[in-house]
């Protein structure tokens, strides 16, 4: 038997927050926690939680487990039983709407906030713009993100200013629009990180590389617009990153 | 809990409404964004999170990039003769032609597609395809960014949504269609998942882009949300459904797992292996082998299991062998696939093959419609257009892909169709079109699948039903099909329909509900399932990926066409293909062979 402790609210019926503990008999295949997790829905149908592909690409099931941040559908349970335990919370940080559900809006106020789209003044041209492969290859470690959170909600600096400091996510995503080379608003980009908050509020605490479930590096990234903001480097200064820094 | 009717809920009222948030129905409101009508995108998860992320090996489309010479012709041709030739040719010359265009705004709008040396967009080949017309032998005419297509596209699609302003209700969970006195659609009935608040959105134009409803089976690729809503509230509102006996089994589903590995796989030169090592498409189809059609793969790999020559302990799956390409080709090219392989399967494809199985993938049918989305039903034999309902996208049937679809046109099907929709829905409304008001009655009609859910007080548990439904349809609709088998299935869904129809919801909270969420989708996978099962009881042939043991030819007296299922009568009928592209000549059926 394992112990499964879920953090559970209901704003309709609870107070306060309370965490629930289901017995289960240990599944004798390795099977993801997110199928646990259904497992345990089928007993109580009262337990909310969000989940989309089952495959760790669409982001949905990012949630605290044992006190690190990851997506439950590419967790096996064999890692996440600790002393026939698992403890299950919602991200952190953000407030939550119910169970392990959390209200994402300020994660994605953040993204927007970066305008996370190609900006190119000149006229495209009537078939692609050309990119070479060395420079499509900047891009990589970048735009995988798959906008779970994990990364933002394990940042201490993202936990005491939600609202200023842009965090690891959209930072990732500032940066994979800076090292584009086919983008043209870099300065403005890099400007509009310029304060003391919407960058330099990372403190390389790297909790965000340690989380992440893509094995991307934010902290590399924000690194690197930190070091343009401050000598004006220019975009074709960029080189690919192995992915470690 | 209180019943909802039409004075007690609120109305929020659109020019064009979207129900789903993947490609088509973002390059749906992508259109309609920069045109200043009112429009929202209703999306049961949050955008990013549809099933489009979970395409992997690209986008077809003739830009000749990797062959100068490339025509869109010729993807028309491997597309017909894929669909096993009921696909619409003017459907099908309209998205190949159209095509580059499509795709060119997707770099534009800054997808990030790998590249060749030469700095235009990388193509690889896939499964069907073909130079000159089947005469110039394989073809690399799908774009990718690397393995991750789908989600650079989905994620690229949502970025420029922003950059355009488009509307999201987010989280917010369409329930039935809205239908006047004169069964024009005017909007839906729908709630937001979050705070539990029901809504009437009023729509002159309302866009079924909900995608396909693999969960009908047990064994699927699809993601746990591809629950086939639209086109469940569809048939609830008495329109038809085409082709729904047309279902994809992908050949290479992770065995056990059923998450895709892509064809791009193969397309970069791995190949399938049986418990002998032998490479055995070379005997089922000996010019392209590997990249036959999809259909004829999987069938071929059912038919080595059967053989007793499947592998592991049950013999019941083949390989995917991949090492011989090196680890280089590998993380450069199929990154996402090695790490799906080590998280699923447990083996690293740099060393190991992948074992694999066909796994139920696409839905080739859907709500008919033409070019511009908008969907039909017949009346005496003859098409009529619905005001007011328009489909893209897998759950529409438009139908560019027929009985067979090629990998690779589903992304394209996505953002031809999207825009062309977006872009009629557009003059349409602007030039006056548009439907009358519903009355509080039909409100009400609509509110009464919601109402019966919400009073349940017992009744059959959603999780078991469920179960009992996928295991239907897998055991007696799945890759090969015989008569009394499917007799069977019909039946079997006929007792199951007495549990949909008494489902018990038994937490009736507002906030986050999804167990309310999950009960709704029920009721939509068992529409989907029981017109599959009667199309495919009912066509007496052998097309494309609808292969039956007891009628194995394909037979082009009876069945050179639509089906179209009528979900009140539970009948089937037929409907004419159409054979007459503009700027090309016909593409007369032909035997088909790999």
């Amino acid at each position: 038997m394992i112990d499964v402790n879920i953090y559970r609210y209901n704003p309709e019926t609870d107070k306060f927050p309370y965490t629930q503990t289901y017995s289960i008999k240990k599944p004798e295949k390795d099977i993801m926690l997110l199928e646990l997790l259904n497992i345990l829905k089928e007993q109580d149908s009262s337990i909310s939680y969000r989940r989309s592909c089952r495959e760790g690409v669409c982001g949905s099931d990012g949630m605290n487990i044992n006190g690190k941040n990851g997506l439950a559908c590419i967790t096996p349970i064999s890692q996440a039983i600790k002393k026939n335990k698992i403890e299950l919370r919602p991200l952190p940080g953000l407030p939550v709407i119910r169970d392990l559900v959390v209200d994402m809006t300020e994660f994605y106020a953040q993204y927007d906030k970066i305008k996370p789209f190609l900006q190119n003044e000149t006229e495209p041209p009537a078939q692609e713009r050309l990119q070479t492969p060395e420079d499509r290859d900047k891009l990589d470690g970048l735009y995988e993100c798959i906008l779970c959170a994990c990364c933002s909600t394990s940042c201490p600096s993202f936990w005491w200013n939600p609202d200023k400091f842009v965090g690891p996510a959209a930072l990732l995503q500032a940066y994979r629009f800076i090292a584009d080379s086919r983008d043209t608003k870099t300065a403005e980009r890099l400007e509009g990180l310029s304060d003391p908050f919407s960058v330099y509020r990372c403190h390389g605490i790297m909790n965000c590389v340690n989380v992440c479930p893509k094995d991307l590096n934010p902290n590399h990234a924000i690194g690197e617009i930190k070091s343009m903001l401050l000598s004006n480097k220019k975009k074709e200064n960029i080189i690919v990153s192995d992915g470690t820094s | 809990m209180e019943n909802y009717n039409s004075s007690n809920i609120k109305t929020l009222e659109f020019d064009a409404l979207i129900i789903g948030g993947g490609g088509s129905g973002m390059r749906t409101s992508l259109e309609l964004a920069k045109s200043g009508l009112k429009t929202a995108v209703v999306s049961k998860v949050f955008p990013t999170r549809s099933h489009t992320v979970s395409a992997q090996g690209g986008i077809t489309c003739a830009i000749a990039s990797a062959d100068p010479n490339d025509d869109w012709r010729w993807h028309m041709y491997d597309t017909v003769k894929g669909s096993d030739y009921i696909g619409d040719q003017d459907a099908i010359e309209y998205m190949c032609s159209e095509g580059p265009k499509a795709v060119f705004e997707l770099e534009h709008m800054g997808l990030p597609f790998s590249r060749f040396d030469n700095g235009r967009i990388y193509q690889r080949p896939f499964g069907g395809q073909s130079k000159d017309f089947g005469k110039g032998g394989q073809a690399a005419r799908t774009c990718a960014a690397a393995d991750r297509t789908g989600h650079a596209l989905l994620h690229t699609l949502y970025q420029n949504n922003i950059k355009e302003g488009s509307n999201f209700l987010n989280e917010w969970f369409a329930v039935d269609l809205v239908l006047n006195q004169s069964k024009e659609v005017t909007g839906v009935i729908a709630f937001s998942i979050e705070s539990g608040e029901v809504a009437y959105l009023k729509s002159q134009a309302t866009v079924m882009a909900t995608g396909g409803a693999g969960r009908i089976y047990s064994s699927t690729t699809n993601a746990l949300i591809n629950t086939g809503d639209g086109l469940g509230m569809a048939l609830r509102a008495g329109f038809p459904a085409q082709d729904m006996e047309m279902w994809q089994f992908h050949p290479t589903g992770i065995y056990g797992a059923g998450s895709l590995v892509t064809e791009g796989c193969r397309g970069e030169g791995g190949y399938l292996v049986n418990a002998e090592g032998e490479r055995f498409m070379e005997r089922y189809a000996p010019n392209a082998k590997d990249l036959a059609g999809r259909d004829v793969v999987a069938r071929s790999m059912v038919l080595e299991i059967l053989e007793g020559r499947g592998c592991g302990e049950n013999k019941d799956h083949v390989f995917l062998k991949l090492d011989h390409l090196g680890a280089d080709v590998l993380n450069a090219k199929l990154p996402g696939i090695c790490e799906l392989s080590r998280t699923f399967a447990g083996v690293d494809p740099i060393y190991n093959p992948i074992p694999v199985v066909p796994t139920c993938h696409y839905m080739m049918g859907g709500t008919p419609t033409n070019i511009h989305g908008q969907a039909y039903k017949q009346s005496n034999g003859a098409d009529e257009i619905i005001s007011g309902l328009f489909s893209v996208g897998e759950a529409a049937c438009v139908s560019v892909h027929g009985a067979n679809r090629l990998g690779g046109n589903s992304l394209l099907d996505l953002v031809v169709f999207g825009r062309a929709a977006g872009i009629h829905i557009q003059e349409a409304l602007k030039t006056g079109g548009g439907v009358a008001d519903a009355g509080r009655d039909d409100i009400d009609q609509a509110l009464d699948g919601l109402n019966r859910i919400n009073s349940s007080t017992e009744g059959f548990e959603v999780a078991e039903v469920k179960r009992e439904l996928q295991s239907v349809m897998q055991n007696y609709f799945g890759v090969f099909r015989r008569g009394d088998f499917m007799e069977k299935g019909v039946s079997a869904l006929n007792e199951i329909r007495e549990k949909i129809s008494n489902l018990h919801l038994q937490d009736k909270s507002m906030a986050f509900n999804t167990s309310r969420v999950e009960a709704l989708e029920l009721q939509n996978l068992f529409e989907v399932a029981e017109a599959t099962a009667i199309a495919s009881f009912q066509r007496t042939e052998s097309r494309g990926a609808h292969a039956r043991d007891d009628y194995k030819e394909r037979d082009d007296k009876n069945w050179l066409c639509h089906s179209l299922y009528d979900p009140i009568q539970k009948t089937l009928s037929k409907r004419d293909v159409n054979f007459e592209p503009a700027q090309v000549d016909t593409f007369e059926p032909k035997v088909r062979t790999y």
